[in-house]
């Protein structure tokens, strides 16, 4: 049985498409972009007339007319504020369910979408647009710096995500890209790519990691080099973790010596951000010198801090090490240790932090790969990367799933379907059957994320599968295939085997899921691996019992008369007991009364057995089900 | 196909990794979708279910459990689906040992202990499996898979308790 289907709306290329025109490779940043080209496995970033490579994610429409982009957008900003967008890839893909974590700090008017399942849009400048148009317009001028400075038509593109991009806001970042009038060769990830960057620069082979330390958010990804193959092995994150923290330290510290001066200020939303403009600048100082003082004036009133390299290292340092932690984290789920690390690749501003570098070449046992520009490295991975898709290069990118997809099952329990860092492309079935006799639906509930309950995790989609049969509970057998594309984008499709019945349905997340909400999903499942087992394991024994339970009653109800006064008595005492124990807290009870109600019902179960009845009770065929869906 | 068949390998409890890497990278190499973007959609889609089913293939094969659980399964031992009730009265009583134990363990250092434990009691019970599978007893080798099944749980388990452990003292 084959259920994949290939979900590429708009992807056949034309033929000849491409012939004489280049591939590029773009990294779509939350503050600047990049965009570099490969040739003959030589990737260069390209630069503007001043020579810059980075591009600012800024976008402005200016009340004259017109759209801007990059430093001319940011130079808007003072003037026409709400004309100007930055920092839109934090919307890409989310619903009006998300707005409350990002409503607040955007200054422009925001429109949820028509339903759950659309895209929010922003008003500016009069005109709703969404940030798939605003991306689309950062990426035309990308390509046009591409086009200018290689003097060829510019149409494919490889296209750089986070690793936690879920599944809306990969499928947002395609369709910015459509609308900038490029074919998307592949999504790929961010530190695959700056792998990438590495290691083809430098032929090496063996196991390499990526530390990714943004202003914002945190990643951590194990790879496999190896003749040209490029084997993701395993990857992990934490986004409310970043180079911003450092900021907020150094501002904090600052503003609590002016309390201790005595000076009355009151913190407004001005003072912090010119307390945290003046942190950054002197955090970026100490990274290449031993101390830096910094003059802070809030209303008039003029302040002066100093601070020492080693007071800021002992800042930070908390920050520092929970990013090692995650990083340890990633290698037990890869079975790895750090001295099995050849060498490990930094990418991200915050990684010119010269503790971050002492840090993480201390865990890692050598000094980390600096010789790319952080900046730089994840587009020139992204252009090697589409210079071997479209000229055959031997380069090949494994890459795998950061975070686990499953079902909800009876009780609100995830089923996992698709572990996490399970490379893709893939496709995976599990069968699941019906909880009560007679059952004709299914709820199918997609979740994703790695803790045990639903509830914990993020929904995805829901759809139901009619017409199933009726059956006697457990009968039936319901396959569900989850298939995850190359671009990292999902597919699930459900049929009941026994009779054909089938329903495919092409999962489209109601709402994006933020980088940061996945990051934070991963991080906490960690912390409440252990809770989560056990809420899990009662939960479990309770849907059990509750099923021999059912069972049970709808085998007294046909064959009651088997029993006498005496046998009846017994059963209903045990039922009793298992019906209390269910309603208490004690896993340990309820599996005790469980296997005791079961034992009292065996003479019962084989007298049925003899009578010829086909369904046998309780015992193996009960117990030998696999998991159950919810009605 | 099975999985040892889709990567050219003998069907075999023991696999030496790096032949299975060799195995699966060639194959990819020919059928990962990146080999297939400038193709027509029909042969775009067969790469597609073809890496996919590699992927599986792979993964299934990589683990030592994991294969020797489909090594089982061809061989006609039954298993019951995973986090199913422990059937076996002897093993229940041991997990419910181990689980008290794990949690009376304070220290970061003890818990480690115990995960240690756990990985080495499945270090050799694999290593023994291949004698069960010689003489074809079947009942022997479901015990002994659904003894595994459950240390690589608890070893799990031992790990986020651990994680716990550290980042509470940290």
């Amino acid at each position: 049985m084959t259920l994949l289907e290939i979900h590429e709306p708009g992807e056949t290329p034309l033929p000849h498409a491409g012939e004489g025109s280049l591939a590029v490779g773009i990294d779509l940043g939350t503050t600047n972009s990049v965009v570099a080209i490969a040739r003959e496995g030589k990737p260069a970033a390209l630069h503007d007339e001043t020579g810059k490579a980075m591009v600012p994610s800024v976008v402005a429409y200016p009340s004259s007319g017109g759209v801007l982009v990059g430093d001319e957008a940011r130079l808007l900003m003072p003037q026409e504020p709400r004309n100007v967008v930055a920092s839109v890839k934090r919307l890409m893909g989310r619903g009006a369910a998300d707005l409350h974590t990002v409503a607040g700090v955007l200054p422009y008017e925001i429109e949820p979408g028509s339903g759950e399942t659309d895209m929010v849009k922003l008003r500016i400048a009069g005109k709703a647009r969404s940030p798939v148009e605003i991306s689309a317009e950062i990426l035309k001028a990308l390509r046009k710096r591409a086009e200018e400075a290689l003097d060829k038509h510019v149409e494919r593109a490889v296209i750089t995500v986070p690793a936690y991009f879920d599944d809306a806001a990969r499928t947002a970042t395609r369709d910015a890209a459509r609308v900038a009038g490029f074919e998307v060769l592949r999504l790929v990830n961010e530190p695959t790519a700056a792998a990438l960057a590495y290691g083809l620069d430098k032929g090496s082979e063996g196991l390499y990691a990526v530390y990714d330390l943004g202003g914002g958010t945190f990643d951590f990804s194990l790879l496999r080099l190896e003749k040209g193959v490029f084997q993701v092995l395993a990857t992990g994150g934490d986004t409310a973790l970043g180079g911003d923290d450092f900021d907020r330290a150094i501002a904090e510290r600052m503003l609590a010596e002016r309390k201790k001066d005595g000076l009355d200020d009151q913190v407004d939303e001005a003072a912090v951000k010119a307390a945290l403009a003046l942190a950054r600048h002197m955090k970026e100082q100490l990274s290449d010198r031993d101390q830096t003082s910094g003059r802070l004036e809030l209303l008039a009133v003029p302040s002066f801090h100093a601070l020492t390299r080693a007071e800021f290292e002992a800042m930070i340092a908390d920050y520092v090490k929970r990013t090692l932690g995650i990083a340890r984290n990633v290698l037990a789920d890869a079975n790895m240790t750090a001295a099995e690390v050849q060498g490990v690749v930094l990418v991200g501003g915050s990684t010119r932090v010269p503790l971050v570098r002492i840090e993480v070449a201390r865990m890692i046992g050598k000094p980390p790969l600096t010789d790319i520009d952080p900046d730089e490295v994840v587009a020139l991975g992204a252009a090697l990367q589409a210079e071997a898709l479209t000229g055959g290069g031997d380069t090949l990118l494994l890459d795998v799933t950061p975070l686990s997809l499953g079902l909800e099952t009876m009780g609100g329990i995830v089923e996992k379907v698709v572990p996490r860092n399970t490379p893709i492309p893939v496709q995976l079935a599990q069968d699941f059957t019906t909880y009560q006799d007679g059952q004709t639906a299914m709820a199918i509930h997609v979740v994703q994320g790695e803790r045990e309950m639903v509830a914990d995790c993020r929904s995805l989609a829901r759809f139901e599968l009619l017409g199933i049969p009726p059956m006697t509970a457990g009968a039936a057998r319901i396959r569900v295939s989850f298939a995850v594309d190359a671009d990292g984008l999902l597919t699930v499709s459900a049929e009941e085997r026994t009779t054909g019945v089938q329903q495919r349905i092409e999962v489209k997340p109601s709402y994006g899921l933020s980088h940061e909400d996945m990051a934070d999903m991963l991080y906490d499942s960690l912390e409440n691996a252990e809770a989560d087992m056990t809420a899990r394991l009662l939960t479990e024994a309770r849907v059990e019992a509750r099923r021999s339970l059912l069972a049970l009653d709808a085998a007294l109800a046909k064959d009651g008369a088997l029993l006498d006064a005496a046998e009846r008595a017994a059963l209903d005492q045990g039922r009793a007991r298992l019906e209390s124990a269910i309603a208490g807290e004690d896993r340990d009870e309820i599996n005790a009364a469980a296997e005791a109600l079961e034992t009292l019902s065996k003479p019962f179960a084989e007298r049925r057995m003899d009578r010829g009845i086909r369904e046998a009770l309780a015992g193996k065929s009960v117990n030998e089900l696999e998991s159950r869906v919810g009605e | 196909m099975n999985h040892f068949a889709r990567l050219g390998l003998p069907a075999a409890l023991d696999l030496e990794p790096a032949a299975l890497d060799r195995a699966y990278f060639a194959l990819q190499r020919q059928w990962h979708p990146d080999r297939f973007v400038a193709k027509p959609p029909e042969e775009r889609a067969k790469a597609s279910t073809e890496a996919a089913a590699l992927n599986d293939a792979y993964r299934t094969l990589k683990d030592p459990l994991s294969r020797a659980v489909y090594f089982a399964e061809l061989k006609g031992v039954e298993l019951p689906a995973d986090g199913k009730t422990i059937d076996d009265p002897e093993l229940l009583m041991e997990a419910m040992e181990a689980r008290e134990e794990l949690h009376e363990a304070g220290s970061a250092e003890a818990v480690h202990a115990l995960a240690a434990k756990a990985r080495e009691d499945m270090k050799n019970s694999l290593a023994r499996l291949g004698s069960l599978f010689l003489r074809d007893d079947k009942p022997a080798i479901r015990k002994a898979l659904l003894r595994l099944r459950y240390l690589d749980k608890f070893a799990e388990e031992a790990r986020a308790r651990r994680m716990n452990l550290e980042r509470s003292s940290a």
